[in-house]
């Protein structure tokens, strides 16, 4: 049985659609999910992403536990900021992607995803031995929601007297939202502005209500992962378990530049990938977009428009374009094939695609 | 619970068949049921006129933002008509499933085999959800 969010009772008396995710059971969309996508880029949406994990990371030495653990430099992060970054093997294999906030000089938190958090936990405990710094997985204490979209500020500034205006992408503070104590962090998954609001389990639902109404006359919408997904696509970013694996390092996802081999000391993952940082990878991650209206999905080979069957790549993630209009792809294409005219084997038909630039849709700033 | 009209014939892939007591022409299309699974239907992709087909052949398609899904023939016989409406907007699939958004006309060949009565979609439907 898949665990429920906190939020679980506002789920089902709003007739979400759910799902099971990662483990956790948790709202696909609530109505149409276009429209929820829509709001998010024209207004706002309001998600749950409590199944996000929280871990601590504290104590005179944190940071530096964190720069042998993590392929960041985190003790140098400024306390009030934030760095994405990742967690490899000894191998380089990326075993998650994170963010990495800095609440106070000795106090940082980790946030996994929902699908890794626990293995993420051990690994870090096992990694800070050694140092004066203490790991502990708190997700289960910690609901988190986000509200995403243009309209966002507005709709959260009538819910705190927090310095929103100040607040900067990659930070966060904590502050009191609707009579509840949270962490607002300017960050998300969509593609837009935004904040994530992290608040114990118990203030999630009230926090959620009084989003929804300060958020109503702005055309808030409440946004499933559905929505999530397509925004995430859209916007370019990777997801665990379809752009990122173990099986792939930082450098094959496209994503070499987190990883600072100029911090002092060793960590996990530096023997690995030091060789690796100046080989052009044989397959690189790639934007298309379909000419037609069938979708490439997740999985489907990519091969060359040319003819015959040369499979040169593997789309990782596909779906219709709400921004766009038309279906669109991320895949691992192999390098060898640039230039080359690319088509998508969709379900056995080839459907030729546009390669274009990553990503398929900036915001105007 | 999402709507069952009584008149209508259905199977177990949630198609629903419009016509079989009284005609050799068939309408086919989605149920309700399989339109609020799927969510935004975003692209049909439906057989060509005067293709000849047999019962449980797959003859086009549905996706949505999330999934795609076959549509199969219910009966086996001739395309006759397709609507080209639900083509160039698929959102009919979810706003009238059993309306302006059904799928392809078929003229019957043989009989009509093995469709489920709305009393016995119902059951199916009640026992997946």
């Amino acid at each position: 049985m898949p665990r429920p969010t906190p939020l679980r009772g506002v789920h089902t008396s709003l007739g979400a659609t759910l799902t099971d995710f990662a483990g956790w059971l948790m709202p696909l969309r609530y109505g149409s999910e276009s429209a929820e996508h829509n709001a998010v880029r024209q207004a706002a949406g309001l998600f749950d992403l409590s199944h996000m994990g929280e871990i601590f990371v504290t104590g005179p030495q944190a940071g530096q536990a964190l720069d042998y653990a993590l392929v960041g430099h985190l003790s140098v992060l400024e306390p009030g900021r934030a760095r994405y970054t990742m967690i490899v093997n000894s191998r380089g294999g990326v075993l998650d992607d994170l963010i990495v906030y800095r609440l106070a000089p000795e106090e940082f938190m980790v946030v996994a995803n929902a699908s890794n958090y626990p293995a993420v936990a051990a690994r870090l405990a096992e990694r800070a031995k050694g140092f004066d710094a203490a790991v502990e997985d708190r997700s289960e204490q910690y609901a988190l929601v986000a509200v995403q979209g243009p309209r966002s500020q507005e709709i959260l500034a009538a819910l705190t007297d927090a310095d929103l205006a100040g607040l900067k992408y990659y930070a966060g503070l904590p502050a009191t939202v609707a009579g509840r104590e949270a962490l607002i962090a300017r960050t998300g998954y969509t593609g837009e502005d935004g904040f994530e609001l992290f608040v114990a389990n118990d203030d999630a639902e009230p926090l959620w209500t009084a989003l929804t109404e300060a958020g109503a006359p702005h055309g808030l919408l409440p946004a499933g992962l559905s929505a999530r997904d397509t925004l995430r696509l859209e916007a370019g970013m990777p997801l665990y378990g379809n752009e990122l694996s173990t099986a792939l390092t930082p450098f094959d996802a496209g994503l070499g530049r987190v990883v600072k081999f100029d911090k002092p000391g060793d960590f996990v993952g530096r023997a690995a990938l030091e060789p690796l940082k100046d080989v052009p990878p044989a397959r690189r991650l790639t934007g298309l977009v379909a000419a037609g209206r069938r979708v490439p999905r997740h999985g489907y080979p990519v091969v060359l428009a040319s003819g015959g069957s040369t499979v040169v790549g593997e789309v990782t993630s596909g779906a219709p374009s709400q921004s766009l209009g038309r279906p669109i792809a991320m895949a691992y294409v192999d390098t060898a094939a640039t230039g080359e005219a690319l088509a998508v084997d969709i379900r056995g038909r080839h459907e030729p695609v546009e390669v274009v630039d990553l990503p398929f849709y900036r915001r105007n700033k | 619970m999402s709507s069952i009209p009584d008149e209508l014939h259905y199977t177990k892939e949630h198609e629903w068949i419009a016509g079989v007591d009284d005609g050799l022409t068939l309408t086919v299309g989605i149920t309700a049921y399989a339109a609020e699974a799927l969510g935004d239907v975003v692209y049909v992709q439906v057989p060509e006129v005067g293709t000849t087909v047999a019962a449980g052949d797959a003859v086009g398609e549905v996706e949505s933002t999330k999934s795609v899904s076959d549509i199969y023939a219910p009966v086996g016989g001739e395309v006759v008509e397709v609507n080209t409406a639900v083509v160039d907007d698929p959102s009919l699939v979810n706003g009238d499933p059993y309306g302006e958004g059904w799928l392809f006309r078929l003229r019957l060949e043989g009989e009509a085999a093995d469709l489920l009565s709305a009393e016995e979609y119902t059951a199916l439907t009640s026992g997946e959800s």
